[in-house]
């Protein structure tokens, strides 16, 4: 007797069911968010490039394929944010003392960090 | 047992999935809506946005932001697309996403420190 058998996997095997299909929608958020990170690099080296570089820049950003990019990247993020911290709890246990904290006051706290973060954030810079 | 650097690139990627999480959404609106379409008067004229991405916490906050991230989608993608089916090129899809993510850090650097 040689190997085990192997049985080969398909690679559509993501689109056979619902949850194996958001999973793969989950993993590839990852690419839109790397994809805006490159565009905030862009950004900064437009800023350090003096005014002229960075208005045409923002022009550039404001055309509808750069407008349409970055809804679709937000809709990723938001869908990154929202699995990520409901998975938190699993993640890592946290005791106090002898008890567990519940998983919902884990996840809760995420979120509300989420949210002060980015009023914070939008304040400073708007 | 054979000694892995899976811990390393496993902890960038958990670090850069909180970062994104929490800091991701919020930039886009800023950068990728607000400020494009000129939602708020005066927010991102040259020399306001200048000034304030020229801070030494910002440069470190926009450090952060871009190079964890990188590694996060690095972590992700590489077993993506293994998932995917590329199953033979494991190694070299290893190499080549961990090595963008690397050299992504090395200029968000270099622009942040010449900024």
């Amino acid at each position: 007797m040689s190997r085990p058998y192997h049985r080969p996997m398909p690679a559509n095997w993501w689109l056979t069911n619902r949850a194996y299909f958001m999973f793969m929608i989950r993993e590839l958020t990852s690419v839109f968010i790397a994809i805006y990170v490159v565009l905030i690099l862009v950004l900064i080296n437009r800023i350090a490039a003096g005014p002229d570089a960075y208005r045409a820049y923002l022009a550039f950003l404001a055309t509808p394929g750069m407008l349409v990019f970055h809804i679709v990247a937000l809709a990723a993020a938001l869908f990154h944010s929202i699995t990520w911290f409901n998975l938190a709890p699993k993640g890592l246990a946290v005791r106090v003392g002898e008890r567990r904290v519940p998983d919902a006051v884990i996840v809760g706290s995420n979120f509300a960090a989420w949210i002060i973060l980015s009023v914070l954030l939008a304040w400073i810079v708007l | 047992m054979k000694r892995s650097n899976e811990p390393i690139w496993w902890s960038l990627f958990a670090a850069g999935g909180v970062v994104a999480a929490l800091f991701i959404p919020v930039l886009i609106l800023l950068t990728g809506i607000a400020g494009p379409l000129g939602w708020t008067a005066q927010a991102f004229a040259y020399d306001r946005i200048a000034a304030l991405a020229g801070h030494p916490l910002s440069r470190l906050f926009l450090f952060v932001v871009i190079s964890l991230p990188l590694f996060h989608w690095a972590h992700r993608f590489r077993f993506t697309l293994v998932d995917l089916g590329l199953k033979g090129a494991r190694n070299a899809i290893a190499s080549a996403c961990y090595g963008a993510a690397i050299l992504g850090t090395a200029v968000a650097a270099f622009v942040l420190i010449t900024l």
